[in-house]
C-alpha cells in the first residue's frame, strides 16, 4: 500500500494465550445465571478488555471504565456472557444520549442492547428506516503548531433516519478520534464475527509533511486522508448492527470526544499487525479444527483467493496510476517545448499554431492529472480498501477457530474433571467430591456455552459474509460507473479540444 | 502519409515520384530488406524492388558526389534516416528516436519511403542515374563500393568545426544561419518531448492490459447471484479496461504517424540545411583564403593564385545561388509539411477521441442497465 510507516508495536496484544494460574473458570462461588452477573469477580486476564473492566461493571464508579481504554473484553468476561444470553429479548432500548452513555451501560437493561437475539431485531425492526444517510468529511485544517500540529477535519452527516436527533449536524475530528472509534468498534464486535471495517493508515511521513512541511508539500497527503476518511465511516454505518453503536452515534453527534488514548496500538496498521499475531498464534496451536462445516472451509479458501487477486489488482493500477502521473509531466514539457518553437518560428501563420499546440497540450496534461487523480482514488482506493477489509475478515475466521478451541478445551477439561470425580468416588472424601461435582456441573454449563458462542458466532459470520458479498457488488459497480463518466468527460474534453485547434492547423497556409 | 505537392519537373527518372512505396520489411537474421514498389511513368506497369539499408547508403553517396553539378554543395539533400538494426544497442534506438517506435518498423518504413520522395522531386538530384537504378535495377546497387562523397559531415567535422560560427559576407545568409541554429535546436527538444510522450503512453497501454487480464482472474465460479453479479462485473472491468488499452494505444499510434514523423523529418532535415549552410561557410573561408594568398604571393606565383582565387569564387558564387534556391524551397516546404503533419494530428486524434467516447458511452449504458 501507499503508506510504508509502521508503528511501535503495540503495548497490549488481545491474543496473549492464557498464562498459568489463571482458571479457565470462575470461583466456586459463581454460578452461570445471568441474573447475577455481578457476582462474578475478574477472571483470567489473559485478554485485555476495553470497556467497562469485568469487576467495575456493575460498579457505580464509571471513572474505571476508561482506566483501560485499550484493554478489549476478555472472552471470558461477564459482559460477554450478558451478549450471549438467550434471554427474554427486550424492547429496543433507545439511543442514550452520548454523554451519558458510560452510567445507564451499567445497568442489565441497556446491556442488553448488546444481545445477538436483539441484533436480529435491530435489522427487522429498524427494516423500515432505510438506510438513508450521507456522510461528508471536509475542510481540512492545520491546528497547533510544529510538531504538536495536527489536522482537524468537519464531519457532516445528512440524514433522515429517525435514529438521529437532527436532520444534519456536524463535528469537528481529528485522525486518532478516527481510529479510536474504530478501536472500540473492533474489541467489542470483532471476537464475535463481526466485520469492522478498518481504519485509514497512519503516516508517519504524511503527517510530517503537514506539521513542518508547507501547505502545498502536505496538500495531497491529505486529500488521500479525507477521502480515506470519509469512506471509513460510510462503509461503518453501512453496516446495520454498527450503526446503531453508541460509539459510532456518539462520534458523528457529539461535539466534544474524549481522546483516544494509546490509538498507536489499534491504528489500521496495528490492527493488522495484531491479526496476524493472532493468525500467528492460532496456527502454532495447530489447530486441527474438524471443520464440520464444509462451507467455512470454501469460504475461507475464497478469500484467500481474493485477497491474492485483490492485491494483484493492487498494485497493478498503481503502475497505470504512476505512468499517468509520468504522462502529464512529459506533456506539460512538450508543451513548453513546442512553445519554444513557436516563438522561434518566424513563419506567422505556423508559429501561431504552435502556440494554439501548446495551449492544446497544456490542457490536455489537466486532464491526464483528472484521469490519474480518478484512477486513483476511484480503483486504486477502493481496491486497498478492499485488501483492508479481507484482514478484517480473516480475523473473523481466526476468531472463530479460537472459540471452537476454547469450547474443545472446556470439553477437554471437563472429561478430565469426570475422569477425577469417577475416581474419588472410590475415596472417602466428601468435600472433594463434592467439589469435584460443583466444578463438573460448572464446567458442563461452560461447554455448553462454548458450543453456543461457536454456533452464535458461526452464524454471524455467515451472515456478515453474505453482506460483504453483496456490498462488494455494490461498491465495484458504483466506482466503475462512476469511472466511465469520469472517462467520458474527459474523451468529449478532448474532443473538443482537437475540434478547435483542426481550424487552427487548416489555416497555417 | 503526406501529400507531395507533384513537381512537374524535366528528369529522366521513369517511374512517378509519388507513387514510390515502401510496402514491406522483411527480417533476414540480423538485417532489414525493405520493398520498394514504383509505378512506370509510361503506365504500363510497376517496378518491385529489395533493398537493404546500404543501398540506401548508396545512393545517398551517389547524390552527394556529383561534382559535375554546378553548386553541388549548395543543395540540401534529403536527409537519410539512420540504420535501423535489430536487437539495437540503447544508443542505436536513442538515435533514430520516434522510428524505432510502433510495430514493426512502420514508422522507419515511412521515413525512408518519404527520403525517396523527396530525392524523386528534387529537380536536380532526381536526374541522377543512381536514382534510377536504386527504384528500378533488379540488382542491389549497395554491393559495389562507391567513392565516398566529399560531403561527408564526419570528415568535416573534426577539421573544420570552427568555421561553424565564421561570420558571412552576405546579411541573407547571416540571418539564416542564425534562424537555423535555434530552430535546429528547438526542433529536437520538441521531438524529444513527443518522444517521451510516446513512449509513457505505449507504458499506459500496457498498464492497461495488464489490469484487464488479471481481473480475469477475480471471476469466481458458483451459483451465488452475488458472486455471479461480481463476476460479472469484473468481467465488465475488464473490458473497459481493455477498451482503455486500445484507446491509449491507438493514440500513441496517431502520434508517432503524423506528428512524430513530422517533427522527425522537420528536426532531419533542419540538420540538413545546416549542413549546406556549412558547407558554403567553408567555401567562404576558402576563399577568404585564396584572396589574401592571391593579394599576399609575389608576381611569380601570383597568376596561379589568382587563378585560385577566381575558381574559389566561382564556387563560392554558385554554391551561394543554389543555396538561396534551395532555402526557398526549404522554407516553402517544410511549412507545407508541418502544416500536414498538424492537420493529420489533429484529424486521427479528433476521429479516435469519438471512436472511445462512443465506445466509453456503450460500456457505461451496458452497466448501468445490469442489475
Amino acid at each position: 500500500m501507499a503508506d510504508t510507516a509502521r508503528d511501535p508495536p503495540p503495548e497490549h496484544t488481545d491474543f496473549q494465550e492464557l498464562e498459568d494460574g489463571d482458571d479457565l473458570f470462575p470461583e466456586p462461588t459463581t454460578t452461570q445465571e445471568q441474573s447475577e452477573p455481578a457476582s462474578l469477580p475478574a477472571e483470567d486476564v489473559s485478554t485485555n478488555s476495553n470497556g467497562p473492566k469485568q469487576d467495575s461493571l456493575f460498579d457505580d464508579d464509571p471513572e474505571d471504565l476508561f482506566a483501560e481504554a485499550t484493554e478489549e473484553v476478555s472472552l471470558d468476561s461477564p459482559e460477554r456472557d450478558v451478549l450471549l444470553s438467550d434471554g427474554p429479548s427486550p424492547a429496543i432500548t433507545p439511543i442514550t444520549p452520548p454523554t451519558s452513555v458510560l452510567t445507564p451501560r451499567m445497568g442489565l437493561p441497556h446491556a442488553d442492547l448488546f444481545t445477538h437475539s436483539s441484533f436480529d431485531e435491530i435489522e427487522e425492526e429498524e427494516g423500515g428506516d432505510s438506510f438513508d444517510m450521507l456522510i461528508s468529511v471536509s475542510d481540512p485544517e492545520k491546528v497547533g503548531d510544529g510538531m504538536n500540529a495536527y489536522m482537524a477535519y468537519k464531519v457532516t452527516t445528512k440524514t433522515s433516519m429517525s435514529l438521529f436527533k437532527s436532520h444534519e449536524f456536524s463535528v469537528k475530528r481529528r485522525f486518532s478520534d478516527f481510529l479510536g472509534l474504530h478501536s472500540k468498534l473492533a474489541s467489542k464486535y470483532l471476537h464475535i464475527g463481526y466485520i469492522v471495517p478498518p481504519a485509514p493508515e497512519k503516516s508517519i511521513v504524511g503527517m510530517t509533511k503537514v506539521k513542518v512541511g508547507k501547505e502545498d508539500q502536505s496538500n495531497e497527503f491529505v486529500e488521500k486522508r479525507r477521502a480515506a476518511l470519509e469512506r471509513y465511516l460510510m462503509r461503518t454505518v453501512k453496516h446495520p448492527i454498527l450503526l446503531k453503536d453508541p460509539d459510532v452515534l456518539q462520534f458523528l453527534e457529539s461535539s466534544e470526544l474524549p481522546r483516544a488514548v494509546s490509538t498507536q496500538a489499534l491504528s489500521g496498521a496495528g490492527l493488522l499487525r495484531m491479526v496476524n499475531k493472532a493468525a500467528d498464534a492460532v496456527n502454532k496451536m495447530t489447530i486441527k479444527m474438524n471443520e464440520s462445516d464444509a462451507w467455512f472451509e470454501e469460504k475461507q479458501q475464497q478469500f484467500e483467493n481474493l485477497d491474492l487477486q485483490l492485491r494483484k489488482l493492487h498494485s497493478s493500477v498503481e503502475s497505470l496510476v504512476c505512468h499517468r502521473r509520468e504522462l502529464s509531466v512529459n506533456t506539460a514539457l512538450f508543451a513548453k517545448s513546442a512553445a519554444m518553437l513557436g516563438n522561434s518560428e518566424d513563419h506567422t501563420a505556423l508559429s501561431r499554431a504552435l502556440s494554439q499546440l501548446a495551449e492544446v497540450e497544456d490542457k490536455m496534461d489537466q486532464l491526464h492529472q483528472d484521469q490519474a487523480n480518478a484512477d486513483f482514488y476511484l480503483f486504486s482506493e477502493l481496491l486497498g480498501d478492499y485488501v483492508r477489509l479481507i484482514t478484517a475478515v480473516k480475523g473473523v475466521f481466526d476468531h472463530r477457530m479460537k472459540t471452537w478451541q476454547k469450547w474443545q478445551d472446556s470439553q477437554l477439561l471437563l472429561q478430565k474433571k469426570r475422569e477425577a470425580e469417577a475416581k474419588l468416588q472410590y475415596t472417602n472424601k466428601p468435600d472433594k467430591l463434592q467439589q469435584a461435582k460443583d466444578e463438573i456441573k460448572e464446567l458442563e454449563g461452560k461447554v455448553q456455552l462454548g458450543e453456543r458462542d461457536f454456533e452464535q458466532i458461526s452464524k454471524t459470520i455467515r451472515k456478515e459474509l453474505s453482506r460483504f458479498e453483496k456490498e462488494r457488488v455494490t461498491d465495484f459497480k458504483t466506482v466503475i460507473i462512476k469511472y466511465l463518466e469520469s472517462l467520458v468527460q474527459t474523451q468529449q474534453q478532448l474532443i473538443k479540444y482537437w475540434e478547435a485547434f483542426l481550424p487552427e492547423a487548416k489555416a497555417i497556409s | 502519409m503526406m501529400e507531395e505537392v507533384k513537381e512537374v519537373v524535366p528528369s529522366t527518372l521513369g517511374v512517378s515520384s509519388h507513387s514510390i512505396k515502401v510496402t514491406e520489411v522483411v527480417r533476414d537474421g540480423d538485417a532489414l530488406t525493405f520493398i520498394i514498389v514504383s509505378q512506370k511513368l509510361s503506365g504500363t506497369g510497376e517496378y518491385l524492388v529489395d533493398r537493404t539499408y546500404e543501398d540506401f547508403e548508396w545512393l545517398q553517396q551517389h547524390l552527394f558526389s556529383q561534382d559535375d553539378v554546378p553548386g553541388i554543395q549548395g543543395i540540401i539533400f534529403p536527409p537519410l534516416p539512420a540504420k535501423a538494426q535489430l536487437n539495437a544497442s540503447a544508443k542505436a534506438t536513442k538515435q533514430l528516436g520516434v522510428l524505432a517506435t510502433g510495430q514493426d518498423w512502420q514508422p522507419y518504413c515511412m521515413a525512408l519511403e518519404t527520403y525517396l520522395h523527396q530525392v524523386a522531386s528534387h529537380s536536380t538530384l532526381n536526374k541522377n542515374k543512381g536514382l534510377e537504378i536504386f527504384l528500378t535495377s533488379s540488382e542491389p546497387p549497395g554491393r559495389q563500393k562507391v567513392r565516398k562523397g566529399i560531403f561527408n559531415r564526419l570528415s568535416q567535422a573534426v577539421e573544420g568545426m570552427w568555421k561553424e560560427g565564421h561570420k558571412d559576407v552576405d546579411e541573407f545568409f547571416q540571418t539564416e544561419r542564425d534562424h537555423n541554429l535555434t530552430l535546429t535546436g528547438c526542433t529536437k527538444a520538441v521531438a524529444e518531448r513527443f518522444l517521451d510522450v510516446v513512449l509513457t503512453e505505449q507504458k499506459i497501454a500496457v498498464a492497461c492490459g495488464h489490469f484487464s487480464t488479471a481481473l480475469h482472474l477475480c471471476v469466481e465460479a458458483g451459483e451465488d447471484p452475488d458472486k455471479q453479479t461480481f463476476s460479472k462485473i469484473c468481467v465488465k472491468i475488464s473490458e473497459v479496461f481493455d477498451s482503455m488499452r486500445k484507446n491509449v494505444f491507438s493514440v500513441s499510434e496517431n502520434n508517432v504517424r503524423t506528428l512524430g514523423l513530422g517533427l522527425d523529418l522537420e528536426s532531419r532535415c533542419q540538420e540538413a540545411e545546416k549542413e549546406m549552410l556549412f558547407r558554403r561557410t567553408c567555401k567562404l573561408v576558402e576563399l577568404e583564403t585564396a584572396c589574401r594568398n592571391a593579394e599576399r604571393v609575389k608576381s611569380v606565383k601570383k597568376a596561379a593564385m589568382e587563378e585560385l582565387k577566381t575558381m574559389a569564387e566561382k564556387e563560392f558564387d554558385q554554391t551561394s545561388g543554389v543555396a538561396k534556391q534551395e532555402i526557398t524551397r526549404f522554407h516553402d516546404k517544410r511549412v507545407e509539411m508541418l502544416q500536414q503533419a498538424l492537420i493529420q494530428w489533429c484529424e486521427t486524434q479528433l476521429l479516435s477521441a469519438r471512436e472511445s467516447a462512443d465506445r466509453y458511452n456503450e460500456h457505461l449504458q451496458a452497466l448501468r442497465a445490469m442489475a
